[in-house]
């Protein structure tokens, strides 16, 4: 059995709406396991970002509940500054928008020296620099020592991106985590990211929490799988799986809404509706029920828990058991009754 | 970097041409001249009239521009009718008073508005920030010139902690101690007094970049750096949130000049602002004008250092 890197327990994400909570994350369990990529899935709204920042403490005005043991230490309870002792060190994050994730006034170099010089003092300026030059190299980007003195308005997306993921290796993290590294990026640098994350995933020795709605990039990279909807995790398995055998009516549609290239399509298949957002998000009763409207209510749980279909497969709710797709629209839109 | 300054420098050119015409035109189109009302009048109308046709008062505006500039371009700004001594000399003297009032004024400023804004930024809505939010709203809305009275008032006549009139004490001989002391004095409570009105945009400005800039995603990638909030604030958000203030810095000349006309009236200094108004109620052209045509090229001045300081702190237009 690999070894644990991460543990998340019961974790509760909660904003602030007028004088009310809201829980965006609503009782996440989850393990991260030592060399393992695991993927979280979902639509936008559902939560997974903002498990990613709770994971890493970037919230600043929520209100979060439950544990987060990395390494055994509890991050979700601890002070600040041993917060900061860890973050940018042990475990590190690559953001969506590279466009916005870099300071506009400060030199690539500098930034990236940066998380070098808050983790080890030692360094002195020249080898701080050798050392952005070595990770500038490492990443993939021409002519280093150029940019190691441009600005971030200077370079490309994907050349920013790959500053960002620079950043996030110097200090060689156990526990990376990507937020939808590639949304930003037009498809052929998208690969390229990815293939980038890919190779250094080899030689990193690294836990990586891969966040993404792109069904073809968790088939490429990940391990593992979470399927998050509404704050929730409803299915859990590893890659093979979860493409072949998916449980969850929600895993289901998300996979059933992938354009197949193989056979010409009139329609994509959609998922009807959208994510509630946070204040109507219903508490109670299996929260994508209004989303199958077909699917009858006496198929969902009063309280829907994670039931463990087959070893390391979870699923949320009993309304998979029966759980089929419509043969027409008609049927889609008003349901059976 | 110099070829954009050269260029910058070369485009004032034809602005203070333009600028030079329309004072000389709105000038002559105030009604009545140095010779009317304030001569004896029992003075014969057509020896006025001489001495209009001598002066060159009755020529087209044109020749009159002309011979203006002429003057102007060999450092000649006229006579003035009222001081009867040469219009460089007497704004020669007025300069240097109201160059070190808006150079107190400025630190003023920035001293007030800097640890405010920041403060108020960083806290934001807490009751910190809304009392110094108070504060700027009633900035605001108080006049300066109301302001200038009311701590004259208070703190010239009252307690009579600082002189009320003046640039420095009559009798000292310049150069020493006491007359520095003395001048230091008598520029605390105008600049002060005009640095609390003025500074409120500032530190409303500054408070809003802070908070804009607290919000962005790069100071995200330093929280996930490890960086503690101190670091977070100095080295990120401030450094983002100081360049438009860095900026505006050439365009607060301006509202100084405005400033100062109320603040050296009010406060008896002698300065640029008092010389204008004296000069427009003494018909005083030659004057007016003069002052006018300097008031403007430091507002040209101040927008070209405004340029620059922004092209030098913000390498997004650095220009090569």
């Amino acid at each position: 059995m690999s070894e644990k890197l991460l543990e998340i327990k019961d974790l509760r994400t909660s904003f602030r709406i007028k004088d009310d909570y809201y829980a965006a994350v609503d009782g996440v369990n989850l393990t991260v396991n030592k060399n393992e990529v695991l993927a979280v899935v979902g639509e936008s709204g559902c939560g997974k970002s903002a498990l990613a920042f709770s994971v890493m403490g970037l919230h600043t005005r929520a209100k979060i509940e439950g544990n987060i043991m990395f390494k055994d230490k509890d991050i979700a309870n601890i002070s600040p500054s041993d917060l900061n002792k860890i973050r940018g060190k042990e475990m590190s994050m690559i953001f969506q928008d590279p466009l916005t994730s870099l300071n506009p006034l400060m030199e690539i170099g500098e930034q990236i020296a940066e998380v070098l010089l808050l983790h080890n003092k030692q360094l002195s300026k020249e080898q701080r620099k050798e050392k952005v030059i070595e990770l500038l190299n490492k990443v993939g980007i021409p002519r280093p020592e150029q940019v190691h003195g441009q600005f971030p308005h200077e370079l490309s997306g994907g050349m920013r991106q790959r500053v960002m993921i620079a950043m996030a290796i110097a200090n060689e993290p156990e526990l990376l985590i990507a937020d939808e590294p590639t949304t930003a990026l037009d498809v052929t640098i998208q690969s390229q990211i990815l293939e980038l994350i890919n190779d250094l995933k080899q030689d990193m020795n690294a836990g990586i929490i891969l966040i993404t709605h792109d069904l073809g990039v968790v088939a490429e990279m990940a391990d593992r799988v979470a399927v998050m909807y509404a704050g929730q995790i409803v299915e859990i398995a590893d890659v093979h799986t979860l493409f072949t055998n998916p449980k969850h009516p929600y895993t289901r549609s998300l996979l059933n809404s992938v354009p197949n290239s193989n056979e010409a399509q009139d329609k994509l298949h959609v998922i009807q509706g959208i994510v509630p957002s946070l204040q109507n998000l219903p508490r109670e009763g299996c929260r994508f029920s209004a989303r199958i409207p077909w699917v009858a209510e006496s198929e969902h749980e009063d309280h829907p828990e994670l039931h463990e279909v087959n070893d390391g497969h979870f699923v949320r709710c009993t309304c998979y058991k029966h759980f089929d797709f419509p043969d027409n629209e008609e049927e889609q839109q008003h349901g059976i009754s | 970097m110099w070829k954009f300054t050269v260029r910058r420098l070369l485009i004032m050119i034809p602005q203070i041409i333009a600028l030079s015409i329309v004072i000389f035109v709105l000038a002559q189109m105030m009604p009545g001249d140095a010779l009317s009302g304030m001569i004896d009048p029992n003075v014969d109308p057509e020896r006025l009239e001489e001495l209009r046709e001598k002066h060159g008062w009755n020529d087209p505006w044109y020749v009159q521009y002309a011979d203006w500039v002429g003057g102007l371009m060999q450092g000649d700004l006229g006579q003035s009718f009222r001081f009867k001594m040469d219009v460089t000399e007497l704004i020669g003297q007025r300069i240097v008073n109201s160059f070190w009032l808006s150079l107190a004024t400025l630190l003023f400023t920035y001293l007030i508005a800097i640890p405010l804004g920041i403060i108020s930024g960083r806290y934001n809505d807490t009751l910190l920030d809304q009392t110094i939010t108070g504060y700027t709203y009633i900035g605001f809305a108080t006049p300066l010139f109301i302001f200038g009275l009311v701590m004259l008032w208070v703190f010239g006549f009252m307690l009579g902690w600082f002189p009320t009139s003046g640039s420095v004490t009559p009798g000292l001989e310049a150069g020493t101690f006491e007359y520095f002391v003395s001048k230091v004095n008598h520029l605390i409570l105008p600049a002060l007094s005009m640095a609390l009105i003025t500074t409120v945009s500032t530190v409303q400005y500054l408070r809003n970049e802070i908070i804009d800039t607290k919000q962005r995603d790069f100071i995200l990638t330093a929280r996930a750096k490890g960086a503690s909030e101190s670091r977070v604030y100095n080295r990120h958000i401030l450094r983002n949130s100081l360049l438009p203030i860095a900026a505006f810095f050439g365009f607060e000349i301006t509202s100084l000049i405005g400033g100062t006309i109320f603040i050296e009236n009010i406060f008896g200094y002698p300065g640029m602002g008092q010389l204008f108004l004296e000069s427009i109620t003494m018909r005083d052209y030659t004057v007016v004008t003069a002052v006018t045509l300097l008031f403007g090229i430091a507002s040209i001045v101040g927008a070209l250092l405004s340029d620059i300081i922004l092209s030098l702190v913000d390498p997004r237009i650095r220009i090569k």
